[in-house]
């Protein structure tokens, strides 16, 4: 299954949007059936590719939110107000609909599960989306792997896949979250108030000894700034991996 | 054709054809910053202006001494090569007819380069002759780094890649050579009205 | 002169769809060791600048071009002088 998903072929295909699930007020999660899908790594993203009817078209990537193991693929896109595809997925798509993808793609960022190192994972708003993929996959295979995620939200509001968050977190596997909400809190709040720096990192991250693995996921700026707090704490650069959405998140 | 995805419309554009509007183009009313790299920021103190090259003396300007230079306004189409044109384009700057003057050469082309590294070739009879300016201002306003301020050169005519950001200089050089693009797949001249756009068009 | 970070830069997993149509082989755990440096980063980490009339991917040591790739007219340019070698398995 593995190999498959990292050689396949790459070829456009359709999607049909069967469901549409709002996560938080400017995320949604777009839920595809996709005939000819070949299966998928956690951490892999799609390619979509929108056509107007001129002609006109415009790609972006999408990491896929669903672990392997799901019979469907799904999909989780921010709508960024002067975007251009997102408002698209994000407002106008209806179920029924069918979305033009191409995947899985990425063999970088990827978590397979097969190993028993720790993980670390650190999110900046919706660069969860592929980090969910591996935390889905955990439970998926019910790996033991000790994990915890350090996310960053503007607000509650914005947290996405929260309440699936609090259930794997109860469930007690060795799975736990650590949430930052950087600029807003609910009255008593007892988390983060403030956004990811190296003392957070130390507190939430596993000491060196324990030899994590580690993947980053959000904002250009905010990727540079973890990665470097985790060099600087002394984690080799080939236990970190990092993925830019770019200045708003993806 | 390939699938046509339901509703979607995409960025505001005008595919109306217009005398003003090269094959292939549509019109768009934002200003797309295009970025090969990280934007430089480049002090006005440091800044300097060369033309070097096949030239008996090489001229220099300091930001200030630019600055003095008499400058026009002028307002022009601008069509970039990955499809968007944008209509009414309001500048400021110098024309690179006033930064050649007096100067003697048997060059007949020219290396734009640029902080940060970007160059770009041109024939020097393409940025004479009233054809193309050192802008510093766009809009009225002084040029954002990410549009290529402190200045960049501005040549309408052609493809907006040959309208370099962060210009430094102009190199005369006697035989075309390609610039960053150029040796990579597009166009050595890039006229937007013959579609000029890759290597063989 | 100082140069500060774009925020238009990605990394190399934003161009792995197109790397993929290139090389028919996924790109982005391939190790680039880089011309001008010498550092050797997976393909995955490099620098991206993909808003551009083509993809202009940076060394994240050193800032220098390892390798421009332009598509269009039905076609693909691939600079790669940027890179001394890549490693990737078979």
């Amino acid at each position: 299954m593995a190999r498959t998903a990292v050689l396949g072929r790459l070829e456009w295909q359709l999607g049909n949007v069967a469901e549409l699930v709002q996560e938080t007020p400017r995320v949604a999660s777009l839920v595809l059936d996709v005939p000819e899908w070949q299966g998928h790594l956690a951490g892999q993203h799609v390619d979509v590719r929108l056509t107007a009817d001129d002609g006109y078209q415009a790609e972006r990537s999408y990491s896929i939110a669903s672990a392997p193991e799901e019979a469907r693929l799904g999909i989780t896109v921010e709508r960024l107000d002067d975007g251009e595809v997102s408002p698209y997925l994000v407002g106008e798509v209806r179920k029924g609909d069918k979305i033009e993808l191409r995947g899985p793609i990425g063999g970088y960022f990827v978590w397979r599960g097969d190993d028993d190192r720790p993980l670390l994972l650190v999110a900046g708003g919706s660069g969860v989306v592929p980090l969910m993929a591996m935390i889905r996959h955990r439970s998926a295979i019910k790996s033991p792997t000790p994990t915890r995620l350090l996310y960053s939200s503007r607000s509650q509001d914005d947290i996405i896949y929260r309440a699936e968050l609090d259930a794997f977190s109860a469930a007690g596997d060795g799975f736990t979250v650590a949430h930052c909400l950087t600029r807003m809190q609910p009255p008593g709040w007892r988390g983060y108030a403030r956004r990811i720096d190296r003392a957070m990192l130390e507190e939430v991250g596993w000491p060196k000894p324990q030899n994590p693995i580690m993947f980053v996921c959000g904002p250009t700026p905010m990727v540079e700034g973890v990665a470097g707090h985790l060099v600087d704490m002394g984690f080799d650069a080939s236990s970190i991996k990092t993925e830019r959405f770019g200045p708003t998140g993806g | 054709m390939s699938f046509i995805s339901r509703g979607f419309r995409g960025k505001k554009r005008d595919t109306a054809t217009s005398s003003r509007v090269p094959p292939g183009q549509y019109v768009v009313t934002d200003f797309p910053v295009l970025s090969a790299g990280p934007t430089p920021r480049v002090g006005l103190a440091e800044w300097t202006f060369v033309v070097e090259g096949e030239i008996d003396e090489p001229k220099k300007w300091t930001w200030e001494e630019f600055r003095k230079l008499p400058a026009e306004e002028v307002t022009k189409d601008i069509h970039c090569v990955t499809k968007w044109t944008k209509l009414d384009t309001v500048w400021k700057g110098v024309s690179v007819d006033t930064i050649l003057e007096g100067v003697e050469t048997a060059a007949e082309f020219v290396m734009a380069f640029s902080y940060g590294g970007y160059t770009t070739n041109l024939p020097l009879e393409d940025v004479s002759g009233g054809k193309a300016w050192v802008a510093y201002e766009f809009d009225g306003q002084p040029l954002h780094p990410e549009h290529g301020g402190p200045a960049r050169l501005l040549v309408p005519h052609l493809y907006f890649w040959k309208s370099a950001k962060w210009v430094r200089g102009l190199r005369l050089i006697n035989k075309d050579e390609p610039g960053f693009w150029e040796s990579n797949g597009y166009n050595m001249y890039g006229d937007p009205w013959r579609e000029q756009r890759y290597w063989g068009d | 002169m100082t140069v500060q970070q774009s925020d238009l830069k990605l990394d190399g997993n934003a161009i792995a769809g197109l790397l993929r149509e290139i090389f028919a082989m996924e790109m982005t755990t391939a190790e680039s060791t880089c011309a001008g440096c010498s550092k050797v980063h997976a393909v995955g980490q490099v620098e991206v600048y993909m808003n551009a009339p083509g993809v202009v991917v940076r060394c994240p040591a050193c800032g220098q071009v390892q390798m421009r790739i332009v598509k269009g007219g039905g076609r693909y340019w691939l600079d790669l002088t940027g890179i001394r070698s890549l490693e990737f398995s078979a």
